[in-house]
Parts: structure tokens; C-alpha cells; sequence
């Protein structure tokens, strides 16, 4: 199917309308506008951020780093490097039980000095040069594979490299505020890109700004309109009603984030994985964005969300993203902050109220879906005890734009049983996906951990 | 021990709050609907049906003992209630004891299937089942019809209707013939001439005023809550606008029906017309609260058409052709439940078939 594919501009003809879906309906959407430039003291590499990826540390307390320094290398892939992003010194490494490596703490110096990697052409380098120099960089691990959602491997050739340019999730940064001004950057990246595949880089547009959105003027990449609702900027649902990923096959991914850092790496010669970050999220006071570094301390955010009793901060969206609290810091792949209540407090006969007119349901039961208009303040209150799941496919499969049955491929993953796993198409799936499955079950199942733990077992079985 | 009872403290207190508890892993926040939710609405559903049921039980007493069709309303209602409300207390206090014992017993929190199982139960047994028997018949449904197999979500036979089977195969007398259905005093005897056999039973003969109207009424003897089909349609109402139960399954069952109704009547092995079979018996009440049960049903979209045709046919083929049992319906959904794991796989596996041709066409 890739073959027929005409690699042209703004080729409009690949709109794919997928009526499966959910835009969850919640307050505290960002303001367009960066309300903060945040230069933080610390910043914070957490080697959890990066699937697949076994950390070797490659600084001590105490030395120096500039911009771009390797701090972490990963053990069996030694030139897949994690860099700093900021100037200064190493200020402590925190180990946990088994002097397990928990995070890097970098004290910046405020002075930004970066590693020159040398400016760099893309369209004249070849494959290995560009692999090489999005390696040397620390900007490898914006590469993420599919299938298993883990760092991809340098030495692979995927047969398509996708990039999602809108972002369907709750209370998601808006990439054309956060990006638009960076087309330049985005070219060069996706120029690099279409170096390491034959099938071509792949760009996922939203129909509903497609008139408006400057990423449409992006060339040299096959571009495809999606109209829905959430998932429908998944990279993976786009994946798969394009290109499905099977058993044997391997197809790469980049956020439009890291494709603009992989750019300014060969437009600049530099390190750039600054970028502008909603705070968002109904406890948000002001939600608006902020400029800042990955690994910048949530603490440097306080004036979106004052004094945090009570409040719960996320790094990235309500569906996927971590709990870090306070004192946290933001993840490598996030731009997104998320402040909401805690929902500790108990309701009284809350499950047979008829109306309960502020919570939001899909479910029919109630009657929320009758005022699609309504945003709702929403908590992290489970609403609800883990039971065995107990309604059919069909609930969960309304919100998985994707080709498979959802519960099939749930209860393989509980099950443990690889090939049917593989049958019902776990290869598509990372757990983002199935967030939106994860909302909406009545049995209150941790289904994306189900999912993790799929693929965690599918890569134990291939070592 | 201590971990036993958690299981009951937890149960109680979070039926009466929505606990405190919060997301800790994966998304953060949560839609509204859990499942005591879901199995509170189809309690709701069923309470036209059981409400009908208990004036049923009375309005059929007073006929049956000539006290003629002046009694009022309320009367025959309470009469009535007072008939089925130990079944009630049975069904739940029996079943409840068992769920809360293997709840405690696997660490688990108390699953609310329950709540619909022991709601069901007495309104698909005559007012006249004994109380010990329905105990029984409801320990052997939960045991073994649910816990051994892990608790709700886990079966593969609805609950109540294995309930009902029990009764059926072990106490024959108590739930067929045309004593059972209308609930006497002890001492009290029929009025001369009367017979209080179902429509079924007695294959469309005729009966005190039983046209289709009383029929679709539901002023006819039976079990409890089967009767009414306007409070049964009152009942689907509710499950259809929640979405709750799959309306290809009440489709499918009608379509299968109709045309094993409708074959009986070109073969002439059929006493009324086939449209007249969806009214009487327990089909309807099947149809729409049990077929449909989301665990024991088929889990497939198109396999849901294929499960629901073959209970609709599987009924009527009962009724039709086997002199030995008047109605179908309870043993046509416990085969649709045996089959509906079959009618999944079949569906899976050619959709799988059909996903792997597609890969390998876009590969």
C-alpha cells in the first residue's frame, strides 16, 4: 500500500475519518500565550522516561556539563546517548534499592554553553551520517519504534517513519502555538528522516485545522488528514489505517517535538530541546504555557498551581501522563502539565444519585451525554472498585478507532499468552492507545498497565 | 480473618458512599459509571415487571378462587407482594451469604451481579416455589454456577436461569403442570371448573379470557415477573436508552422466533400464528433481561445476531417439537450461553483471518 503512495506536498487525498472516539470533556484548557519563561536552577533525567532503554551512567557528581553532554548511555546500545539539556555541573544521582540508577540532578549554570556538533545538510548526508549525527547528539530517543513503544534501534531500517502534527488528548499543548514558528526546523528534520526509510515520513493532519494549520506546508513527507475525536492524533491509530505494523516489521515514530530538535541539531549543530509547555488542568490557576527545559522542576511552575495539598501534578495529559508532584520535574516527552484535585472525598450513595449533574459519563446511564456542550471539573476519584471486566467488547471498542477487538487483546495480556496476544494485534498497540478504554471501564481495570505488561513480556520472550 | 470480613465491610461501605479512592496508575481520571451503576439500572428495568408480577400473583388468586374481578386493585397487589417478598428475602439473603463468603474467601471486593441475579430469580419461578427449594436452587446456582468460576464476569451460565433449571429438573412437580402457577392459601380450593395452566401448557386452548390482549396484558397465569409484556417493553425501554443490553441480541432472538414460528405454521405443527409466540411464556422476559446478559452472551457484535437468533429459534423449535416441555426459553439461553463462547471463537478467528490478509495485502 505504501508504494502508491505519490510523495508530494500537500497531497489532500488521504482523509480518513475515524468515528470512534472520545474528547473528554474537561476545564482548564491553556491559554495561547507563554505566561512564564522559566530558566530553572535544576534539571532532572529520569531514565524511566526512556523505554527500553537499560542506563549507564556516564557522569559523576561534581563534572561539568554543557548542553548536549551524554549523561546517560543505554548499556546495550552504548551509541544511544541521553544528553543534558541545560549548562552547568552534575549535583547529585539518586539511587534507589539496589543502587538502582533513579535520576540525574544537573545544577545549571544559566549560561545555556552548548556542544557545537557541527551545522549540518541533511538531504547531502547519507544514511549513516545522519543516523550518526542524531546519535552523537542525545537526540535518539525521540525515535520511538513500533511495534512496543521502545527507543528504536539505530541499526533497523523501518518501513515508514510517522509523525503526528495534532494532538487529540485532554487538555493537549497546541502544536501550532508551540511549533508553528518552527517550520524551518521541521523541514530539516523531516529531511533527515526520509534518509533512514524507503517507505517515506509520514505526517498525520488534523481535518479540523487543516485549513489553518502551517504544518500542511511541510514537504517531502506524504501527509494524511484524520477527522475524529481522541485517539485520533495517536500516532499509532494513525498508523494503523495506513500502514499496520505486523509481526516482523518495524515502523518508527517522532513527536513533532523531537522532529524540531532533530532539525535545529542539523540547522544549528546544537542541542535544543527547549520548549514551550501547557499547564493546564482544572486545578490550574491561570492554565497558560511556560518556556522551559525537560528535567525543570515542577517547583519552577508553582505560580500555576500555588500550594499542591489536595492537588495532584502530572507530567503530561490526565490519560497517560505520570503523577510527579511537586517536587518532580517535567518528562523528556512531555509538553504538557497537568494540575487537577485529588478526589479523596467519599459521596454519599453517589453510584444510585440519578443525576450526580457534575460528574461526566459516556455510559447512558446518566445523562451527561445529552449536553455535549457541558465541560466538567474533574478529579482523580477512581469513581468506582476494580472488578473483573464484565461488559462486552463493544464498550470498550467505541473509543479504539483501530482494527481489533480490545478485549480479546486484554485478557491475552492477563492471560500471558503471547500468540494470541499476537493474534488480536498487539503489535499496534502501545498503552496510550488504549487510555480512552482505560476511562471509560465500569470495572475500573488498570488497562493500560494491562497492555504495558503485554509488551513487557513479549520483549522478555524475544531476549 | 481479618481480610475475610474485608471483603463485607467494604461491600457495605461502599454502597453506601462512592469511596475516596483515586487513580494511582494510568489515566488519571475516570468516567462516572461503575458497575453498581450498570446493575442498579437493570434492577430499575425489572421493576415494572416485578411490580406487575405481584399484582399478577394476587388478581390470579382472586380468580382462581371466584372471588370474581371486583377486588381491588391495591388488594390484589399486596396480596401478592406478601406472596413474593419471601422469595425475595430468600433469594437475596442466600445468595448475598455465598457472594460475601467467596468474596472474603478470594480477597476480592463484593461484585455487585448479584444485585440482578437475586432480583431476577423470583420473578422467573412460580409465586408458589417453596422457599427451600428456591434456597437451594439458588445456592447451586451461585456456587456453582458463578463462584467456581470466579465470580461475576467469570461465568459462562447466567446465574438465574441456572437457578431456575435447578428447580425444573430437581423438583419437577413444583414448576410445571397447572397447579403451580396460582398462588393458593393452604386450605383454599379452586372454584369449579377452573384450570390455572399457562397459555402454553395448555397449547392455545381455550382459556377465561385469554386473548392476546390479556396476553400482551400480562393477566394470565405464569412465573412472577414473565407475564406482562408491556412491563417487560417498559423494562427494554430502560435497557436500550442505557445501552446496557444489546439490542442486536433482542433483535436477533425476535427474528429467530418469527421464523421458526413461522415454519411451525406453514408445517402445521402450530396451534397459533408465530407472531403470537413473542407474547406469551417467558420468551419476552428472556428476550430482553436475560439473553442479554453482557457476561454469559455472546462478546462479538455479529456474534450477538448469530447468539440472539439461536435462542429465538432454539425457544420456538422447544415449544414446537418437543411434547415434553411446554416452554423453551430457559433452556434455549442456557444452550445460547454454552454457545456464545463457540459463536465468539468463530467470529475472532475469521475476523483474525480476514485482519492477517489485510496486513499482508498492505505490507
Amino acid at each position: 500500500m505504501l508504494g502508491k503512495f505519490e510523495i508530494t506536498p500537500n497531497n489532500m487525498s488521504n482523509k480518513i475519518v475515524l468515528t470512534k472516539g472520545l474528547d473528554i470533556p474537561v476545564i482548564g484548557e491553556a491559554e495561547l500565550r507563554v505566561a512564564k519563561t522559566v530558566s530553572p536552577d535544576t534539571v532532572t533525567i529520569r531514565p524511566s522516561d526512556f523505554k527500553g532503554f537499560v542506563p549507564r551512567l556516564l557522569v559523576r557528581e561534581g563534572d561539568s556539563v554543557k548542553c548536549g553532554s551524554p549523561v546517560l548511555a543505554d548499556k546495550r546500545r552504548p551509541e544511544v546517548l541521553v544528553s543534558s539539556p541545560v549548562s552547568g555541573t552534575v549535583k547529585e544521582i539518586v539511587r534507589g534499592e539496589k543502587r538502582k540508577l533513579l535520576a540525574v540532578v544537573i545544577a545549571s549554570d544559566g549560561r545555556q554553553d552548548a556542544l557545537d556538533f557541527g551545522i549540518k545538510d541533511p538531504s547531502s548526508l547519507e544514511a549513516g551520517k545522519i543516523k550518526e549525527a542524531i546519535l552523537e547528539s542525545g537526540l535518539w530517543p525521540f525515535i520511538i519504534q513500533r511495534p512496543y513503544g521502545i527507543i528504536a534501534n539505530p541499526e533497523d531500517r523501518p518501513k515508514a517513519i510517522f509523525i503526528s502534527a495534532f494532538d487529540t488528548a485532554p487538555l493537549a499543548a497546541s502544536p501550532e502555538f508551540t511549533l508553528g514558528d518552527r517550520i524551518a526546523d521541521l523541514q530539516k528534520g523531516i529531511d533527515a528522516l526520509a534518509r533512514l526509510t524507503d517507505g517515506g515520513v509520514h505526517i498525520g493532519l488534523n481535518a479540523a485545522s487543516y485549513a489553518g494549520t502551517p504544518f500542511h506546508k511541510l514537504e517531502n513527507a506524504v501527509m494524511h488528514v484524520f477527522q475524529g475525536k481522541h485517539p485520533a492524533g495517536n500516532v499509532g491509530v494513525q498508523i494503523s489505517h495506513v500502514c499496520p505494523v505486523t509481526k516482523g516489521t518495524t515502523v518508527w515514530t517522532v513527536s513533532l517535538m523531537g522532529l524540531a530538535a532533530i532539525g535545529a541539531r542539523f540547522a544549528t549543530g546544537r542541542y535544543d530541546v527547549r520548549r514551550k509547555v501547557a499547564v493546564a488542568g482544572p486545578a490550574a490557576i491561570e492554565p497558560a504555557y511556560a518556556d522551559t527545559y525537560p528535567g525543570a522542576p515542577m517547583s519552577s511552575l508553582a505560580g500555576f498551581f500555588g500550594n499542591t495539598e489536595g492537588l495532584r501534578v502530572v507530567s503530561g495529559n490526565i490519560l497517560t501522563g505520570e503523577t510527579v508532584g511537586r517536587d518532580g520535574s517535567l518528562g523528556f516527552y512531555d509538553n504538557c502539565v497537568t494540575v487537577l484535585k485529588e478526589g479523596t472525598q467519599p459521596e454519599l450513595l453517589g453510584w444510585a444519585n440519578p443525576i450526580r449533574y457534575k460528574l461526566f459519563s459516556t455510559d447512558h446511564s446518566y445523562f451527561s451525554w445529552l449536553t455535549p456542550w457541558r465541560k466538567y471539573d474533574m478529579d482523580t476519584n477512581l469513581h468506582g472498585g476494580p472488578r473483573a471486566f464484565v461488559m462486552s467488547d463493544a464498550y470498550y471498542s467505541k473509543v479504539l478507532p483501530m482494527d481489533i477487538y480490545p478485549l480479546y487483546l486484554f485478557k491475552a495480556c492477563l492471560a500471558g499468552d503471547i500468540d494470541a496476544m499476537e493474534k488480536f494485534g498487539i503489535y499496534e498497540v502501545v498503552p496510550e492507545d488504549v487510555a480512552l478504554c482505560e476511562y471509560i471501564d465500569p470495572s475500573k481495570n488498570d488497562i493500560q498497565e494491562i497492555i504495558a505488561n503485554g509488551i513487557r513480556l513479549l520483549l522478555k520472550e524475544m531476549e | 480473618m481479618k481480610k475475610f470480613w474485608a471483603a463485607t465491610v467494604d461491600a457495605f461501605a461502599t454502597f453506601l458512599h462512592v469511596p475516596g479512592t483515586v487513580t494511582r496508575k494510568g489515566a488519571h481520571v475516570r468516567d462516572a459509571v461503575d458497575l453498581k451503576r450498570i446493575m442498579i439500572i437493570v434492577v430499575i428495568a425489572l421493576v415494572p415487571a416485578a411490580l406487575f408480577g405481584m399484582w399478577n400473583v394476587g388478581y390470579q388468586h382472586q380468580i382462581a378462587v371466584g372471588g370474581g374481578f371486583a377486588a381491588n386493585i391495591w388488594a390484589n397487589w399486596w396480596w401478592g407482594f406478601l406472596k413474593v417478598l419471601p422469595l425475595y428475602v430468600v433469594s437475596y439473603a442466600v445468595g448475598l451469604f455465598i457472594e460475601f463468603f467467596s468474596s472474603g474467601l478470594r480477597g476480592e471486593e463484593v461484585n455487585e451481579g448479584y444485585l440482578v441475579s437475586g432480583f431476577l430469580i423470583p420473578l422467573i419461578v412460580p409465586a408458589t416455589t417453596p422457599l427451600w427449594m428456591l434456597a437451594l436452587a439458588v445456592a447451586f446456582a451461585v456456587i456453582f454456577g458463578k463462584e467456581v468460576f470466579g465470580g461475576t464476569g467469570m461465568n459462562i451460565w447466567n446465574p438465574a436461569l441456572l437457578a431456575r433449571a435447578f428447580l425444573f429438573f430437581s423438583y419437577p412437580s413444583a414448576l410445571s403442570g397447572s397447579e403451580v402457577w396460582i398462588a393458593r392459601k393452604a386450605g383454599e380450593t379452586f372454584a369449579d371448573g377452573f384450570t390455572g395452566a399457562t397459555p402454553l401448557a395448555l397449547e392455545g386452548a381455550a382459556q377465561y379470557s385469554n386473548t392476546v390482549w390479556s396476553q400482551f396484558l400480562g393477566t394470565i397465569p405464569g412465573s412472577v415477573g414473565e407475564t406482562s409484556v408491556i412491563a417487560i417493553l417498559l423494562g427494554a425501554f430502560i435497557l436500550l436508552w442505557t445501552g446496557i443490553a444489546s439490542w442486536k441480541v433482542m433483535c436477533g432472538s425476535v427474528i429467530g422466533a418469527l421464523a421458526v414460528g413461522a415454519l411451525g405454521d406453514l408445517a402445521g405443527v402450530s396451534t397459533i400464528p408465530c407472531w403470537n409466540q413473542l407474547i406469551v411464556g417467558g420468551f419476552a422476559f428472556g428476550t430482553v433481561f436475560m439473553a442479554t446478559d453482557p457476561v454469559t452472551s455472546a462478546q462479538t457484535e455479529t456474534g450477538k445476531w448469530i447468539y440472539g437468533i439461536l435462542i429465538g429459534a432454539l425457544c420456538i423449535t422447544v415449544r414446537l417439537f418437543n411434547p415434553g416441555y411446554a416452554e423453551g426459553m430457559m433452556l434455549a439461553i442456557l444452550m445460547g450461553n454454552t454457545a456464545a463462547p463457540l459463536i465468539d471463537h468463530c467470529v475472532v478467528t475469521s475476523h483474525i483471518g480476514r485482519r492477517a490478509r489485510k496486513l499482508n495485502a498492505k505490507a
